[in-house]
């Protein structure tokens, strides 16, 4: 780990800051530089939906550190420089400045990109997709005039701007194209709680609904559902998932299969580069399977893996996927993940705002919703780490305090 | 800009500036102190950024919200005077306070 090492990291991310910061603490000596395609410095993205999409916060309590902080790091950034392609075979990246960039270890924080809905109409004026600050800040420019908005997709991007522009007085209709709400990611319970709670918010919500264009001359006037129907409307916003960037990797003959592969060490299929984040499809030890995830504290641990592999250092990334999701005055904890259950137990009232749905697969709780009950969610985690196996009856019970359940595991 | 003491359980001391309006977990974060976490970046919903305000400043930091509060309640090195630090943003009256920082947040 000389002086003259550079480490380089692409895309300016919540993995890249804690990648970078990782790195100094492991020791290394040599130059950080991260190369971001936007031009402000890493910023929190789990508000922008959120918080910042609500006007609760302004853009600077966005930055994930304060510039100082990069400065005591020797941290450089280019920023608003697009990467277009790495040299594995020089150990360095061609920048779209025209410049080429050196490195001795290469950490790929690209991230993912919202998915584009392949309709006509989708360039006009008004029509918006939501992954980055300037997706928001064009949601927010278009949002001062308007009084209508139409929202493709029922997961939690699209549920959570549903909930933000509701709040400005914004009327809001939601089109999902399944059957119900959440209908990948959470099991009937929870999509029903979450349709009510829009509802009783003023949001109109239409399953089984389908946008096949969007209407207007310079500006989105109207929807046009596959059924026919028509909604007329100022904006619209589209959330129906994202894409993993991995072209740059794949371009690299980097193993990629929806998503970098990486190993628990974040490693890459090459041994100069590692990968953290959204982009990469990797091995969780715990889980014994690839996942691909798209949260924070899966960016943050797995830089954190990625940094000591730099390092020359051995540090696994085993971690329980987390998730949450902010609507009105309700806070959604979601511990490890549901795939596979075979049984959905309710803790409290279903009808009520605060209660929980734990997974079971075959006796064993693998995951949990707490929908406003963060003491029930601090319990899962570690319910689920401990493979406990609990009587339904009981864990539905509230007389039982869920404390001493896990006392006897 | 008030000075924040933060003293980590193995007794490192940090004295650091911390402009009002910003988290002590923020304050943290700028300045590379390990014991925080902050998995989720000060929303209120990990619970890996518990600090120990020191008894003699347990009134200017204030009391928990009852989500933080029902958060504490779940952390085994909870004391009487825990916080999330997302929670506790800093106050001119804060000048010179004293935060413990536990040994592990998991």
């Amino acid at each position: 780990m000389g002086n003259n090492q550079s480490a380089v990291v692409i895309g300016g991310s919540h993995a890249a800051v804690q990648l970078v910061i990782s790195l100094r603490q492991n020791g290394w000596q040599g130059s950080i530089t991260v190369v971001s395609d936007e031009p402000y410095l890493p910023y929190q993205r789990p508000p922008l939906s959120k918080a910042y999409l609500a006007g609760d916060i302004a853009e600077e309590q966005l930055a994930l550190r304060a510039s100082a902080a990069y400065d005591k790091l020797d941290v450089s950034f280019l920023l608003g420089v697009t990467v277009l392609a790495i040299d594995t075979d020089n150990h360095r990246l061609r920048l779209d400045n025209g410049e080429y960039l050196g490195f001795s270890k290469l950490a790929l924080c690209t991230g993912a990109r919202a998915r584009t809905l392949p309709i006509a109409g989708v360039d006009l004026q008004g029509v918006h997709y939501l992954r980055n600050m300037d997706d928001v800040k064009g949601i927010q420019q278009s949002a001062v005039s308007a009084k209508t908005a139409v929202i493709i997709g029922g997961g939690y991007i699209g549920l959570e701007t549903a909930a933000s522009l509701t709040k400005q007085g914004i009327a809001v209709t939601l089109l999902e194209a399944e059957p119900r709400l959440l209908q990948r990611v959470a099991s009937q319970p929870t999509s029903d709680f979450y349709q009510r709670l829009h509802k009783e918010n003023g949001v109109t919500i239409r399953c089984n609904a389908m946008a096949s264009a969007l209407m207007g001359d310079t500006r989105v006037k109207a929807v046009v559902c596959s059924d026919g129907d028509s909604i007329e409307t100022d904006m619209v916003i589209i959330g129906i998932g994202v894409i993993p960037n991995t072209e740059l990797a794949s371009a690299a003959a980097l193993e990629v299969d929806n998503g970098i592969l990486v190993n628990e060490f974040a490693q890459s299929s090459h041994p100069d580069i590692v990968a953290a984040g959204d982009c990469t499809s990797h091995l969780n030890p715990l889980l014994r399977r690839t996942l691909r995830l798209e949260s924070v504290p899966n960016a943050t641990e797995q830089a954190k893996a990625a940094a000591a592999s730099i390092c020359g250092l051995q540090k696994q990334y085993a971690e329980l996927p987390w998730f949450w999701s902010d609507q009105y005055d309700v806070k959604l904890q979601i511990a490890g993940m549901n795939q596979g259950y075979t049984d959905a137990i309710i803790r409290g009232d279903i009808t009520s705002h605060s209660f929980s749905v734990f997974y079971i697969k075959d006796t064993v709780i693998i995951a949990a919703d707490c929908i406003n009950r963060p003491k029930d969610f601090m319990l899962a985690k570690k319910l689920i780490l401990h493979n406990a196996q609990i009587d339904p009856v009981i864990l539905a019970d509230e007389t039982t305090e869920l404390k001493t359940l896990l006392t006897e595991h | 800009m008030p000075v924040i003491n933060y003293i980590e359980a193995n007794g490192t001391e940090y004295s650091i500036d911390i402009a009002e309006g910003v988290s002590l977990m923020q304050g943290a974060l700028d300045n590379m102190i390990d014991g925080i976490v902050a998995e989720c970046g000060g929303c209120c919903v990990c619970c890996t950024c518990h600090c120990m305000i020191d008894p003699a400043w347990v009134e200017v930091a204030g009391a928990a919200g009852a989500e933080e509060a029902e958060m504490l309640e779940m952390i085994d090195s909870r004391s009487e005077t825990s916080r999330l630090s997302c929670q506790v943003k800093v106050t001119a009256a804060m000048e010179g306070m004293v935060v413990h920082l536990p040994e592990s947040q998991y």
